[in-house]
């Protein structure tokens, strides 16, 4: 008897138990659960968190995610206006709004994830195919760019940035307005969209190497002409300086020999032209030098005796 | 809320006829259970957001706490004040944040610069949650949004930018400027997170050009060689040859004394034996010659003295033999 009734009241437990399981539901924070009756949505959606209670059995919950999700798309490669391949990856932020919409439209998040793709994705090929590269990869319009003093160069094509039109931010926007208003059918706000890579397909790649490769090339051999330029330079600085210091010299030094040989021949010509005599005296005493030089060994001197020296020799009268 | 509901439930379904000490024993280890779930404790650089029935219910500081056991209430542990940081382009090993290191370093450094060249540029981004509630219920997976918006937003700045900028001088405005944009990202997505620092590691050209960039400074490197030689040559010759014009002036100057000096010595000479010849003029004069003819006569091999009114050909005087060998 005592067996028959714990087991009664056992039974009555489990059955109580799984009622109240099953009628009594969390809804978190992050969430909010839409209550569908074989399968067709009862009430409005349950937004606030906490502990609810639904009909045990018949009603099923049905959490959607209340907070801002994320939409990555995968690299795909495209054409863009200049008819260069590049492959974009974008990634969006997106809420859904409208809970009821979203669960009748797409029930689940793969299937609106899978929605996002083709919209965003045919948003993108449209809005890049309509834009040149360089749309895309700048933003300000106005931004000048600092120069690498030491790289400059003559044409400047380096260190200048290819100017734009819109930008970015622009094709952003494009993007963000043509999907925003398609998602919307979908219970799903758009938050945005932002271009997170960007790259040369690996098809263009080499030609960009290659473009980059001569560029650097370019200004490797302006360094080296500007360094054998400026060495020769210095080289003509270095002949002309030494000519200069050469030629100035030369030029004091006949200056001070010239002045040296002046003040001589001034202190000569004043001591010997100071009287007849002195003329007289002075021509004289340097023949007599001259002779002391010019006779040497190997002249011939014929005298005749009629020279002061010899004229005795004839006899003491003359 | 089930496993101790079954603990009972398996205790009534199976009474052990023993005696109560095993169904006391069951209901003590529930009840350690319950208790022990109780109890959690929010390490000191963490705080505790703690959800009952998934509604948010309070917050709790670093400490031993209490909560409602049996799944009733949930703690969750946040490290509001750890510094966290999210790696592109390359991975640091060891990194407890799954967050952390990169899921495709390749194709994260690549970018493309604002004169349509290529880079690879790799950066760190630091932050922080500050923000727990939002952290947790604003946005789903807010690190990994935090990783998109770094890598988009760093390719706005790099796209903005030539690539010397990217690579040499523009490194610190494109850390500035992606910190600031990030920030506001941060804001705007309700991340809860904020962001301390934007670092850039390594940014080098793509692999194919980077021989080429070494070129450039290889011949940045040759062109200074080249003047330094230069100038080498040039304070090599210069200086020298400037010493040697002094050394010619100094010279000429030399000279210059020497001559007026001499020019003076040979006046004063002269004046002195004038001053005397003046005084007796012919005999002066014919010693001198007698004298000086006497001095250069005896040097001469050959001398010939001719009688003008003799008239002969013939030499009066032979006073030397003639010479044996003339040059």
């Amino acid at each position: 008897m005592s067996d028959f009734k714990s087991a009664a009241g056992l039974v009555l437990l489990v059955i109580a138990t799984l009622v109240l399981s099953s009628s009594a539901y969390t809804v978190s924070e992050i969430e909010q659960v839409i209550i569908t009756q074989f399968g067709k949505p009862v009430g409005a959606p349950v937004t606030a968190a906490g502990l609810k209670f639904k009909l045990p059995f018949i009603q099923v919950v049905n959490p959607i995610d209340k907070r801002i999700l994320e939409w990555d798309g995968s690299p795909t490669d495209m054409p863009t206006k200049d008819k260069l391949y590049i492959s974009v990856d974008l990634f969006a932020r997106w809420r859904i709004v409208d809970p009821l919409q979203y669960f009748l439209r797409l029930r689940d998040e793969r299937s609106a994830q899978s929605r996002l793709d083709d919209i965003l994705g045919s948003e993108t090929r449209n809005a890049i195919a309509k834009h040149e590269l360089i749309e895309i990869i700048r933003t300000s319009k106005d931004r000048v760019p600092t120069q690498d003093t030491t790289l400059r160069d003559a044409n400047n094509v380096l260190g200048a940035l290819v100017p734009i039109n819109l930008g970015r931010e622009q094709i952003e926007k494009q993007i963000f307005s043509a999907a925003a208003s398609k998602v919307a059918v979908f219970g799903i706000e758009l938050l945005d969209i932002r271009f997170m890579r960007i790259n040369y397909n690996a098809s263009v790649r080499p030609k960009i190497y290659d473009r980059m490769i001569s560029e650097r090339q370019q200004i490797a051999e302006q360094f080296r002409s500007e360094g054998n330029g400026e060495a020769a330079r210095i080289n003509g600085n270095r002949g002309r300086e030494l000519q200069k210091i050469r030629s100035e010299a030369y030029r004091r030094v006949e200056e001070i020999r010239g002045e040296a040989d002046a003040k001589a021949t001034e202190i000569y010509a004043q001591a010997y032209n100071q009287s007849p005599d002195a003329v007289h005296f002075y021509e004289f005493t340097r023949t007599m030098s001259a002779y002391r030089a010019i006779i040497t060994a190997d002249t011939t001197l014929v005298l005749s005796t009629d020279s002061e020296l010899f004229r005795y020799l004839k006899g003491i009268n003359p | 809320m089930p496993p101790p509901d079954l603990t009972q439930a398996l205790a009534r379904a199976f009474p052990l006829t023993r005696g109560p000490s095993p169904k006391v024993a069951l209901l003590l280890i529930g009840g350690a259970a319950a208790a022990w779930s109780s109890v959690y404790t929010v390490p000191s650089d963490s705080v505790g957001v703690i959800q009952r029935f998934g509604a948010y219910e309070r917050q709790v500081e670093p400490g031993l706490h209490f909560k409602i056991p049996l799944g009733v209430e949930v703690a969750t542990i946040i490290p509001i004040k750890r510094q966290l940081k999210q790696e592109f382009g390359f991975t640091t090993e060891g990194a407890t944040n799954a967050y952390q290191n990169s899921r495709e370093p390749q194709a994260e450094t690549q970018m493309v610069t604002g004169d349509l060249n290529a880079a690879l540029v790799e950066w760190v981004v630091q932050y922080r949650i500050n923000d727990p509630l939002k952290f947790l219920f604003q946005i789903r997976d807010a690190q990994s949004t935090l990783r998109d918006a770094s890598e988009s937003v760093m390719r706005e700045a790099v796209g903005d930018r030539t690539v010397d900028e990217v690579i040499t001088i523009g490194r610190q405005e494109i850390e500035v400027e992606a910190l600031a944009r990030m920030q506001s990202l941060a804001a705007k997505y309700e991340l809860g997170i904020s962001i301390d620092q934007v670092q850039l590691k390594n940014v080098n050209p793509p692999e194919p050009v980077q021989a080429s960039f070494n070129e450039v400074n290889q011949a940045q490197q040759e062109k200074e060689k080249l003047i330094n030689e230069a100038r080498r040559e040039y304070n090599k010759i210069i200086p020298l040859a400037e010493g040697e014009k002094d050394q010619r002036v100094r010279e000429a100057e030399g000279y210059q004394l020497k001559r007026v000096n001499e020019a003076e010595g040979d006046v004063a000479r002269f004046n002195a034996v004038l001053a005397e010849y003046l005084k007796a003029p012919e005999v002066t004069k014919r010693r001198i010659y007698l004298e000086t003819l006497q001095e250069v006569l005896p040097n001469l091999r050959s001398k010939i003295i001719l009688d003008e009114k003799g008239r002969q050909i013939l030499p009066l005087l032979q006073l030397a033999p003639p010479p044996a060998s003339t040059p």
